[in-house]
């Protein structure tokens, strides 16, 4: 499972880091940080919360 | 009848009905689903539409919600009727009727039709008046911001500050104009509403408050008092009102928008709620048990969130087992992105008493302020301060005390 990131799309909104704070950081340079590239299959509810939150729709599941 | 006879009937076609589709087949629905919406065009999403689609860095085509694009009816095996209207619900008959007298008969229903935006009265014949709320609104608008146009835009919440930040950006010439005396005083408050807009002045386009809009004609707007500012565009970003006329005749309980009860069902006229039928989004007003409010929230993520919330209880209503449902209780977020600034709300400012910057400063441009009502923290305003912002939401969500949250900020 591999967290794919539409780095044009992202706009910082953070609700990813909200709902997943294990797997994504917004830093305080304004840009988001995957900090798991490729998370394990017990991180996959968390994940898929973390692309529903998602409101410029910019993180899927590869 | 098992639930997976059942047919499931959504009304409005946007972020809400779409997700409430998606989270009904995701927790395992079966049965036949059936997706109305008033536009023709396929579901899209509506927060790019003040900046990037009204920019022009996004096409129609790059603001769908659905990357499957016209697989999307397919692969959720959702039945579309786009470009239908939804005209009444008759409860007992558990039937909708749409456009051209169509019926659509259901087991349960979704309600989702959103909000519209309002306009100012005897304005609609004007070819040069435009309101941001549909996808043809924006690509209508967008043909009108050409480099050195003037434009007036009416109204300083937070859509009418994103147009006025794009058409900026686009070189033309922006006026604000805002009725209150203090622009965004509702959502933030005297203080940082006050503060955000300050936005404008600083990217030198003229803000003028407590300014009535008397009248708009072919050049511009005249004033009360008849002082005129000419005019190529004017935007009128001046609120929305939710759709529920279409409701009026039937048993739902309506009053600024479809009542429901805290888990999303929605009320009848008569005590209890209506059987099988659950609202979400713009047009759904409960109460958050969570601040102890009732809400009516125009927001993406309340909408994304509810219809998820919804359809869980539609199911587990269905299933005739709601023992474990949750009520909806959610942090409420938004964020407005303006010029180089992004703002961003968690929680409420309704009924505050006492706002403080915990985080950066008005003079950087940059900060976090928190909310107090009574000894509770209730909201957590961010400029330009995203990771220290998100840092509250846990705060807010277990309904942390105001010296809790102060403790945190020290930190």
């Amino acid at each position: 499972m591999k967290i794919v990131v539409d780095f044009d799309r992202c706009q910082s909104n953070a609700l990813c880091m909200s709902a997943a704070p294990e797997l994504f950081e917004v830093r305080d340079d304004g840009f988001l940080y995957v900090l798991q590239e490729e998370p394990g299959e017990d991180q996959r509810a968390v994940l898929e919360a973390a692309v529903r939150a998602c409101p410029t729709q910019a993180i899927s599941i590869g | 009848m098992s639930v997976g006879d059942s047919h499931v009937v959504v009304v409005g076609a946007s972020l809400a009905g779409t997700r409430a589709v998606e989270a009904l087949r995701h927790q395992g629905f079966d049965g036949r689903i059936t997706l109305i919406g008033d536009e023709a065009h396929q579901p899209y999403d509506r927060p790019p539409l003040s900046k990037t689609l009204l920019s022009g860095k996004r096409t129609a085509d790059q603001v769908r919600l659905h990357p499957d694009g016209d697989d999307y009816a397919s692969v959720l095996d959702v039945t579309m009727m786009l470009g239908r209207r939804a005209c009444s619900l008759d409860v007992d008959a558990a039937e909708i009727t749409l456009d051209r007298d169509e019926r659509v008969g259901f087991d349960a229903l979704v309600i989702a039709t959103g909000s519209r935006a309002r306009h100012l009265n005897h304005t609609d014949h004007l070819p040069n008046v435009y309101v941001v709320r549909t996808l043809d609104d924006c690509l209508r608008l967008q043909a009108a911001l050409v480099a050195g146009a003037r434009v007036v835009v009416v109204g300083a919440g937070f859509i009418g500050a994103e147009v006025a930040a794009t058409a900026h950006s686009l070189g033309c010439h922006v006026t604000v104009l805002e009725a209150a005396p203090v622009p965004l005083e509702r959502q933030l408050g005297a203080t940082m509403g006050t503060y955000c807009a300050t936005v404008h002045a600083r990217h030198g386009v003229p803000l003028r408050v407590g300014v009535q809009v008397d009248e708009i004609d072919a050049n511009g707007v005249i004033l009360a008092g008849r002082e005129r500012i000419q005019a190529d565009v004017v935007v009128v970003g001046v609120g929305a009102v939710p759709n529920t006329e279409w409701l009026q005749d039937s048993d739902v309980a309506v009053g600024d928008g479809v009542l429901c009860d805290a888990f999303c069902r929605v009320r009848g006229s008569g005590a209890g709620t209506l059987k099988g039928i659950v609202a979400a989004g713009d047009v759904a007003r409960w109460t958050n048990t969570l601040f102890g409010e009732e809400m009516r929230i125009e927001h993406w993520t309340n909408a994304a969130e509810m219809a998820e919330h919804a359809a869980t209880t539609l199911l587990a209503d269905l299933n005739g087992d709601s023992s474990s449902l949750m009520p909806f209780a959610p942090v409420p977020y938004f964020w407005s992105d303006q010029y180089d600034i992004k703002i961003q709300f968690l929680g409420r400012s309704t009924g505050h008493q006492e706002v403080v910057v915990v985080d950066g400063s008005m003079e950087s441009g940059k900060l976090v302020a928190l909310y107090r009502r009574d000894n509770q923290l209730i909201g957590a305003l961010g400029i330009s301060r995203v990771r220290q912002l998100m840092s509250y939401r846990n705060l807010l969500a277990t309904g942390a005390s105001w010296e809790e949250a102060l403790t945190h900020a020290a930190q």
